[in-house]
C-alpha cells in the first residue's frame, strides 16, 4: 500500500519508576492512509493522547518508546534523533492541541507567528511566507485575514483561535496532522465548525488525520475509522460506523451504551461496573476482563491481540473464551 | 406566572455586574462605565419532584442563575420565591477537584450540612447517618475516614452527592454535575442522580451545556442565549418540535451518534459579547429568519406558543 502515511507497529510505551516499570500502551497498531481521518478514542488514562505524543516524538521524560515501530510514508521514524525529529515535527506532521493559547505565543503577532513558522520549514522568502500565510488563513476561514494578520492570539475568540493553530500545522503542507482533543475547550456550535474544516482541509490536500478524542459524537460524524483504546491498548478499530452500530468488544459495546442518545428513550443508562485499571494495576490476560460479563479462563490467562480491524476479544475473535 | 404545585418560582430575574475599568483608567482616559447583563429577565418555574433544565453555550448565563437561586449572588432585579425550606437547598458543582475540601476526612465533609442543619447531632449519630449516605451513593462506609484524593472524580461526584444529600434537600441545584466526567462514569451518576429523584421525591434545577444528557435528565427544558431564556419546552416536545431558531441550529449541530451526518452545515458566526448584546433580538447576527423588526424590537419573553413559550417573533407571525 502505497498511500499509507502513518503506520504503527506493536508500539509500547513504559515509564520506568521507583515502584517499577509501567507500561503505558502495549501493542498498539493502527495505519491513516492519505485523505483519511482515524478516530482514537477512549477515556482519560486510556493511552490515547500518549499514542499521538509517541509519534510526535513528544512523550515526556523518563517515558520511552520500548518496542514496535513507528513510520511516516515508510520512513522509521521512532528511531530519530531528536534533531532530526525535530524536522518531521511542523514540516511532515502538524500538531494541534486542546488549549490554543499553549500552540500560540501571546507576545506576537499572529501573522509574523505563521510567517516565521513558514520560514523554518520552507525555503520561502518573506514576501512568498506572508502570501502563504495570508491564503493559509483564508483557507482556515478567517474573516477580513489581511486585517488579523497584525492582531495578536489574545484578540481572537476560542474557535478563531483554534483556526489560526490548524493554519499553523498546515504551514508546512505536512502529510500527517495529529489533533488532540482540538474540540473540547470549544461550544457545540463552534466545535462543529471546526470539524467541518478539518474534513475539508483532509479531502482537499489529502492530508492523514489522527483525531484524538474522547468524544464519540465527534469522532461519529468526523473520522472515517476508529481505534477504540482502553488501559493502554487498543481494543477494537474498524470503520466507524460498523464500529458505532455494531460494535464488537464488550468495552465498546458498554460505552456506547452509557451515552445519552438524541433519539433513543431510556430510563437507565447501560453501566460497565467498576473503573479502569491504573497503570500499575492492569490485570494479566485481557486489561478488561474484571468488568466484562463474557470473561472466561482465556481472558485471564492470555491477552488478546488485534491486527489489522476488528475487536480484541477471545469471544469475538474466536466465539469462546474457554 | 404562578404555579400551585411550584416549589420555585423566578420572576424577572436579572443580575448585572459592573465590568467598568478601574476608577483611575475611568478619569485619566475618559473611560465609561460598562454593564455586563449575565442575566436579563428570566423566569421559570419548578413543579416538585420534576427536573428543569438550562442549556446554552459559555457565556449565556446558566450558572450564574444557579448562584442567584442558591443565594451565592443577590439578584439585581426581580423576585426568586420559594415554597419550600429554603436551608434545604443543596448544590452539586462541576469540577469534584475543586468542591471538596482536600484535608477533610470524607466523613467530614458529608458530616457538615448535617451538623449545621442539626446542631445537637451526636457523633455516633453523624457517624452512622454517613455511612448511611455512603451506602445511598454507593460508595463503602469505610471510606469516610479516606481523604478525597484517594477518590476517582465519579468518586468524588458521588461524594459531592452524598454531601448534598446530607442537608436532607428538597431541591438540588446540579451545575454540569457530569461535565468533567468520561462517559461511562458520566452514566453512573446520572443513573444515580434519577434513583434519588425517584426515591427523596427531589427537584433538580439541572444546568449543562450537553442536549443529550439534558434530554435523558429533564421533564422541561429552557434553552438561553445571552442571559435570556429563548425558549422553554416539556422535553418531549422540544426535540419534536423545537420553535427558536436557535435552538433549531443547535439541534442541527450537535453530532449524533445514532444518525451520523458528515455534511450538516455548521452554525453561522459565534456567540457576540455579552458586554455589548446587538440590538433588538440579540440572535439576530446569525439568525436566517432575521428581518428589520428583529434587528430593532426585543422579542417579549412570554410568547405562549402550545405547550411551552418562545421569544421569537418569526415564530409568533409563523414566519420559516
Amino acid at each position: 500500500m502505497t498511500d499509507t502515511v502513518l503506520d504503527v507497529r506493536d508500539l509500547r510505551v513504559e515509564f520506568p519508576t521507583r515502584r517499577g516499570l509501567l507500561t503505558a500502551l502495549d501493542g498498539v497498531s493502527l495505519s491513516i492512509r492519505r485523505g483519511e481521518i482515524l478516530g482514537v478514542v477512549g477515556e482519560s488514562g486510556a493511552g490515547k493522547s500518549m499514542t499521538g505524543m509517541a509519534i510526535l516524538g513528544l512523550l515526556e521524560p523518563p517515558g520511552r518508546i520500548a518496542g514496535g515501530a513507528i513510520h511516516l510514508s515508510g520512513d522509521r521514524i521512532d528511531t530519530l534523533a531528536e534533531p532530526a525529529m525535530e524536522k518531521v515535527r511542523g514540516r511532515r506532521i502538524g500538531a494541534i492541541f486542546q488549549d490554543p493559547l499553549t500552540s500560540l505565543n501571546p507576545l506576537f503577532r499572529v501573522g509574523d507567528q505563521l510567517i516565521e513558522t513558514i520560514r523554518l520549514h520552507t525555503e520561502l522568502t518573506r514576501e512568498q511566507a506572508a502570501e502563504r500565510a495570508l491564503g493559509l488563513l483564508r483557507e482556515v476561514g478567517i474573516p477580513a485575514p489581511e486585517d488579523r494578520m497584525n492582531s495578536y492570539p489574545h484578540q481572537f475568540s476560542g474557535g478563531m483561535r483554534q483556526r489560526v493553530v490548524i493554519a499553523l500545522a498546515l504551514c508546512a503542507e505536512p502529510e500527517l496532522i495529529v489533533a488532540d482533543e482540538p474540540t473540547t475547550a470549544l461550544d457545540v456550535s463552534i466545535q462543529a465548525q471546526i470539524t467541518a474544516l478539518l474534513r475539508q482541509l483532509c479531502t482537499d490536500r489529502g492530508t492523514a488525520v489522527m483525531l484524538v478524542t474522547h468524544d464519540m459524537g465527534v469522532i461519529a460524524e468526523t473520522a472515517d475509522r476508529v481505534a477504540v483504546m482502553y488501559a493502554g491498548r487498543l481494543v477494537e478499530t474498524g470503520p466507524v460506523d460498523d464500529v458505532v452500530r455494531r460494535p464488537q468488544h464488550p468495552y465498546t459495546v458498554g460505552l456506547m451504551g452509557s451515552i445519552p442518545g438524541l433519539r433513543r428513550d431510556v430510563e437507565e443508562l447501560s453501566m460497565i461496573p467498576g473503573s479502569m485499571p491504573r497503570l500499575d494495576a492492569i490485570p494479566p490476560g485481557c486489561a478488561f476482563n474484571p468488568r466484562c460479563d463474557h470473561a472466561g479462563p482465556r481472558c485471564r490467562r492470555e491477552a488478546p491481540r488485534v491486527a489489522g480491524e476488528g475487536a480484541a476479544c477471545w469471544l469475538a475473535m474466536e466465539g469462546t473464551t474457554a | 406566572m404562578t404555579r400551585a404545585d411550584a416549589i420555585l418560582e423566578v420572576d424577572a430575574l436579572e443580575r448585572r455586574f459592573d465590568v467598568s475599568a478601574p476608577w483611575l483608567n475611568r478619569m485619566l482616559e475618559n473611560k465609561p462605565r460598562r454593564t455586563l447583563r449575565a442575566v436579563d429577565g428570566v423566569d421559570f418555574a419548578i413543579p416538585r419532584g420534576r427536573t428543569l433544565a438550562l442549556v446554552g453555550e459559555s457565556g449565556c448565563g446558566k450558572s450564574t442563575i444557579a448562584k442567584l437561586v442558591t443565594g451565592l449572588y443577590p439578584p439585581s432585579d426581580g423576585a426568586i420565591r420559594f415554597h419550600g425550606d429554603r436551608d434545604r437547598v443543596q448544590m452539586i458543582f462541576q469540577d469534584p477537584y475543586a468542591s471538596l475540601n482536600p484535608r477533610w476526612r470524607v466523613g467530614r465533609i458529608i458530616a457538615e450540612p448535617l451538623r449545621t442543619l442539626r446542631p445537637d447531632t451526636t457523633d455516633a449519630e453523624a457517624e452512622a447517618r454517613v455511612a448511611e449516605l455512603l451506602g445511598i451513593v454507593g460508595l463503602s462506609p469505610t471510606d469516610a475516614a479516606k481523604y478525597p484524593h484517594a477518590f476517582s472524580g465519579g468518586q468524588r461526584q458521588r461524594i459531592s452527592i452524598a454531601r448534598a444529600l446530607a442537608g436532607e434537600p428538597e431541591f438540588l441545584v446540579c451545575d454540569e454535575p457530569t461535565s468533567a466526567l468520561d462517559v461511562s462514569v458520566q452514566a453512573q451518576v446520572l443513573n444515580l442522580m434519577k434513583r434519588l429523584q425517584r426515591e427523596f421525591g427531589l427537584t433538580y434545577l439541572f444546568i449543562s451545556h450537553d442536549l443529550s444528557v439534558v434530554r435523558h435528565m429533564a421533564d422541561e427544558i429552557a434553552v438561553m442565549y445571552l442571559g435570556r431564556i429563548v425558549e422553554l419546552q416539556p422535553t418531549a416536545d422540544l426535540f419534536a418540535n423545537p420553535l427558536h431558531p436557535y435552538t433549531r441550529m443547535l439541534l442541527d449541530t450537535i453530532p449524533d451518534l445514532e444518525r451520523p451526518n458528515r455534511n450538516r452545515s455548521p452554525m453561522r458566526g459565534e456567540v457576540p459579547s455579552p458586554i455589548a448584546p446587538p440590538p433588538g433580538c440579540s440572535f439576530h447576527p446569525r439568525c436566517p429568519l432575521a428581518n428589520d423588526r428583529c434587528r430593532t424590537e426585543r422579542p417579549s419573553r412570554q410568547e405562549r406558543v402550545l405547550s411551552g413559550r418562545v421569544a421569537c417573533f418569526a415564530a409568533e407571525e409563523g414566519r420559516t
